[in-house]
């Protein structure tokens, strides 16, 4: 593989540093779509570099998978990523059973686990107790469900979602410190609409 | 009474405007009252038929779709209304197009109890989150009505209804 730019860390608690992992996931991405679910993920992958094939959520809870999903079947040739909380991932834990039916290839899901509700005052999610996002994955259908903690497994997981070999769920363990906001544009039209023209260009506004 | 049998092929007519209106997602928790347009998408390889868990998946589905540059369509029973309410706000916040094809329960004749407080509300409720609302209550008026759904969706981008209404569609006595 190419050098990386990013180097993947871990912090004091021996759990992998999100920033670090969203930037590894999104360095050299090849026009890779990225919806982020709200709240820390979305602050994520702006701090990675907000661009218009970013989609950084401040609602919806619990719609991001789905969102992937209508994204990666209207662009079956672009790779698109989610990349969610887990409190977001278990209130929408049904579309992964409607994602693992479609099957589609180009997607792939990425939960950044902090066993936490960061945005409203790290209270414990489920994953806290045990319930393994991975496995309820992969008792949905998805074919490739991983549990990542390590740098080396963040690296796996990149070249596989970079190859386009999806369906993908992988629950990342991380630190569950909070970071720095670093904020998107909040106005969502503009979201929506620049990353259309990303994938459509100027006839994306005439549709 | 039993509708005229132009009048009964409006599930067809509904097919038909998907089509010209180049509909490529259909989403849907089934109704049965939906049953013969939904045989009709899964029948067309140009339609991908989403069958969800639950119809909030449906509103991040077509926002996802629009991203992607496809329309898309929602179907469900009135009772799905009530699941959507906070996701449809995406759909706000974003200026998408989202038509919504709403058979309705809890409205003319309801045998069951649980369907009466959410059909009751059903309109309020999709008014309050900023959807335009269009009923149709004869067969006639269903094809015209959501039409003027899809083109409204997708003329002001913004999530749109058809509701269905139960004088159309025949309230379930079971056998009672
Ligand atoms: C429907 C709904 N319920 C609750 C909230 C409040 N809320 C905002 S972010 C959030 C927690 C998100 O947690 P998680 O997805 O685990 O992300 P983290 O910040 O921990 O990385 C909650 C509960 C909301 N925005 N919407």
């Amino acid at each position: 593989m190419a050098q990386m730019n990013t180097k993947i860390e871990t912090g004091a608690t021996g759990k992998l540093l999100r920033r670090t992992v969203v930037a590894a996931l999104l360095e050299d991405r090849a026009g890779m779509l990225c919806i982020a679910g709200l709240g820390a993920p979305a602050w994520d992958i702006t701090a990675a570099g907000d661009c218009p094939e970013n989609l950084p959520l401040w609602g919806g809870m619990g719609g991001a998978a789905m969102m992937g999903l209508g994204l990666a079947l209207a662009q079956p040739e672009r790779k698109v990523l989610v990349i969610t909380g887990d409190g977001e991932m278990l209130m929408g834990i049904g579309s992964l059973a409607t994602i693992a039916v479609q099957h589609p290839k180009n997607l792939s899901i990425v939960v950044l686990d902090n066993e936490h509700y960061g945005e409203t005052g790290m209270q414990e999610t489920h994953t806290h107790h045990g319930v393994d996002l991975a496995a309820m994955a992969k008792g949905a259908g998805i074919g490739d469900c991983r549990l990542v903690k390590t740098p080396a497994e963040v690296l796996a997981l990149r070249s596989a979602i970079h190859a386009g070999a999806g369906p993908i769920f992988a629950q990342v363990k991380i630190d569950e410190q909070t970071l720095p906001l670093v904020l998107p544009p909040r106005e969502a039209s503009i979201l929506q609409a620049r990353m259309r023209e990303a994938i459509m260009g100027k006839a994306a506004h005439l549709q | 009474m039993q509708p005229e049998n132009s009048a009964e092929d409006w599930p067809d007519q509904i097919y038909g405007l998907l089509k010209d209106h180049g509909i490529r997602q259909v989403a849907l928790v089934p109704d049965a009252g939906h049953s013969r347009l939904i045989k009709r998408c899964l029948a067309d390889n140009d339609i991908k038929v989403v069958t969800l868990t639950t119809e909030e998946e449906g509103i991040g589905m077509l926002f996802g779709a629009w991203l992607g540059g496809e329309k898309g369509v929602l179907l469900m029973q009135s009772s799905g209304v009530g699941n959507c309410i906070n996701m449809l706000s995406v759909a706000i916040a974003h200026r998408t197009p989202l038509p919504m094809i709403v058979t309705m329960r809890g409205d003319y004749g309801e045998f069951n109890p649980f369907q009466v407080p959410m059909g009751n509300a059903t309109q309020t409720v999709l008014e309050a989150m900023g959807t335009l609302v269009k009923r149709a209550d004869t067969p006639e008026d269903i094809a015209p009505t959501v039409n003027a759904t899809l083109r409204m969706a997708y003329n002001s981008y913004r999530p749109t209804a058809t509701l269905i209404g139960q004088r159309v569609i025949g309230a379930k006595t079971f056998g009672k």
